[in-house]
């Protein structure tokens, strides 16, 4: 078994036993890269070199030392660019600093290493949007690998990455996950702090990992969770030790199935797939109960109101001045701002800084962009009354598996639909994981993967890993 | 479904960018329908409901009064398309 296919846990047993070195891992890595990438496509670039500059210093007592983390190209690592997948841009922007997640990777002894494929500006759930090239899923590369991190958890799942970085505005990390059979974590809104994070939607967006399995996902979450002076939305709350008591189980508590979630649209296969891990959770204890989040079916324009609204205002700050591309021989600065734009932005991005303006523009900001925080906060009421009744909800991620590149081409509403599961937990700011469950058969043959979704309150990572934990492990 | 009446042109202009009539006319159907569909919002009975903009609260601690180190000129104006003399050069902004 070559090192980039082991888990983090794995690794560093052998890391401090001096039985491998964290240079050792970086070669594996890239041969992985060189084998996968040409069909696969999951890294954007890597730089080895600088890497194993990092390596040779890695101090292996702290809890990720010597381990290599590939990050999304929407999170800044000084010195290395950060695309966000955009020709806005490639080429021109060199991270100036680290983000803070990367600071604090590098303080607990990882390695960043490799940037991985995204939609652009995060703004899409197949990665098909991205400006820089096509990421497919290894497990059927005529299929997507879900976005918008499709290249993180493409990087996980084909075995060149040890674990990866993501971002979630509406099941960027969980969706992929899903479609890439790796488990994926959206924490709470504020568990993570966003500063170096490239703005999409400020209110939705979280970092979270990316892994092979559960208790790597409680490593990574250790050592990027916290307060951070940079970021006034992340949360002075104690940062538990995730990794502990992670085998508990899941006996005693209560699960609830949303029956707005299982009425009607999953595909039969994937629905038994996720009601198995659900009969498992049960024989292990569990006690299943039926809830209701009334607000389900609003939840879909909600977020399509919100997110391009934010999406908008963010992206106004790439306007060909401080960085990025700018349009050759303006006439004036305006000349200057709407061609730079035109010229970096691919359709999906402009799509949503029209509707997002649209939404916000006189005359229209109270029935749109008003209405939808109202329904925000009923939403989050849902929520919070469900979670009075249990510990934590489970459904599918998505309602279908891996969809064929270029399914939804030309139908963004259609796309934005099966976002249903997801875009709930970050209106409401709570958090969320996908497991893998039994993978269906697609019509060709392939072996296509399925997640189960597990939501869990505001800051409940800590019981919603446990119960990860015990649907990977049951 | 119902549809809505967007002008793509001129909510584009709005944003400062310039479209293609390529790009106006898909987007101008594409997006019709996307409104269409988020209209849905206008059943929902929003009385009496306080809207929220954040999910969660916004810690408002100040910080202490004392000076920290941040990104040098040379870090920020690295990645500027077009500088000189310490500052970023743009087109004129100003009649003189």
């Amino acid at each position: 078994m070559s090192l980039a296919s082991q888990s983090i846990t794995s690794l560093r047993s052998q890391l401090t036993n001096g039985d491998i070195t964290p240079s050792d891992i970086l070669d594996s890595l890239a041969q992985a890269i060189d084998t996968t990438n040409g069909n696969v496509g999951a890294y954007l670039t890597h730089d080895l070199e600088s890497a194993k500059l990092e390596a040779n210093t890695a101090d292996l007592s702290k809890p990720l030392g010597g381990i290599p983390i590939a990050i999304k190209d929407n999170i800044n690592v000084l010195g290395q660019p950060c695309t966000c997948a955009s020709k806005f841009l490639a080429g021109g922007y060199t991270a100036p600093y680290d983000a803070t997640v990367i600071a604090q990777l590098r303080s607990a002894g990882a390695i960043p290493f490799g940037r991985t494929n995204m939609d652009e500006f995060a703004m899409g759930s197949a990665t098909e949007s991205s400006a820089l090239g096509q990421t497919t899923n290894p497990h059927d590369i005529t299929r997507a690998p879900g976005g918008s991190s499709g290249g993180s958890a493409a990087a996980v799942a084909a075995h060149s990455a040890i674990a990866a970085l993501g971002s979630d505005t509406g099941g960027s990390i969980r969706q992929p996950a899903s479609h890439c059979g790796v488990v994926g974590l959206k924490p709470s809104y504020g568990r993570v702090s966003r500063y170096g994070l490239v703005a999409f939607s400020s209110s939705l967006d979280q970092i979270g990992p990316i892994t092979q399995n559960v208790a790597d996902s409680a490593l990574l979450l250790n050592a990027i969770s916290g307060h951070d002076p940079a970021d006034s939305t992340s949360l002075q709350d104690n940062t538990p030790d995730f990794t502990e008591g992670l085998d508990r189980g899941v006996a005693g508590m209560k699960l609830g199935l949303p029956k707005e979630y299982f009425a009607e649209g999953i595909d039969p296969d994937v629905r038994k797939s996720v009601d198995a891990s659900i009969a498992k959770l049960e024989a292990a204890g569990a006690e299943l109960v039926e809830i209701s989040l009334p607000h389900t079916d609003y939840a879909v324009a909600t977020y399509y109101i919100i997110a391009p609204a934010e999406a908008a205002s963010n992206l106004s700050r790439f306007d060909g001045v401080r960085y990025g591309n700018r349009a050759e021989q303006p006439e004036d600065i305006l000349d200057l701002y709407r061609r730079s734009r035109a010229e970096g932005f691919g359709s999906e991005v402009k799509r949503r800084i029209i509707l997002g303006t649209y939404v916000l523009s006189s005359g229209y900001y109270d029935a749109y962009y008003g209405r939808a925080q109202k329904v925000r906060t009923l939403i989050r009421q849902d929520f919070d009354n469900a979670y009075e009744q249990v510990d934590a909800i489970l459904s599918p991620v998505s309602p279908s598996a891996a969809p064929l590149l270029g399914a939804h081409k030309d139908n963004p509403l259609q796309q934005y639909l099966a976002d249903i599961y997801t875009i709930s937990a970050n209106l409401a700011g709570i958090c969320g994981i996908s497991v893998p469950c039994a993978p269906i058969t697609s019509d060709t043959g392939t072996k296509l993967p399925v997640g189960l979704q597990i939501l869990g309150p505001h800051m409940g990572e800590k019981k919603l890993l446990q119960i990860a934990y015990a649907a990977e492990n049951t | 479904m119902s549809k809505e009446n967007i002008d793509v042109r001129y909510v584009a202009d709005l944003a400062r960018l310039d479209l293609s009539d390529q790009e106006t006319e898909t987007f101008q159907g594409q997006l019709e329908s996307i409104i269409g569909y988020i209209n849905k919002l206008k059943d929902v009975d929003i009385e009496g409901i306080e809207p929220i903009a954040l999910s969660t609260p916004v810690s408002h601690g100040l910080r202490e009064d004392t000076s920290q180190s941040n990104l040098g000129q040379a870090d920020l104006l690295q990645n500027a398309p077009d500088s000189t003399k310490g500052q970023i050069r743009v087109p004129k902004v100003v009649d003189a």
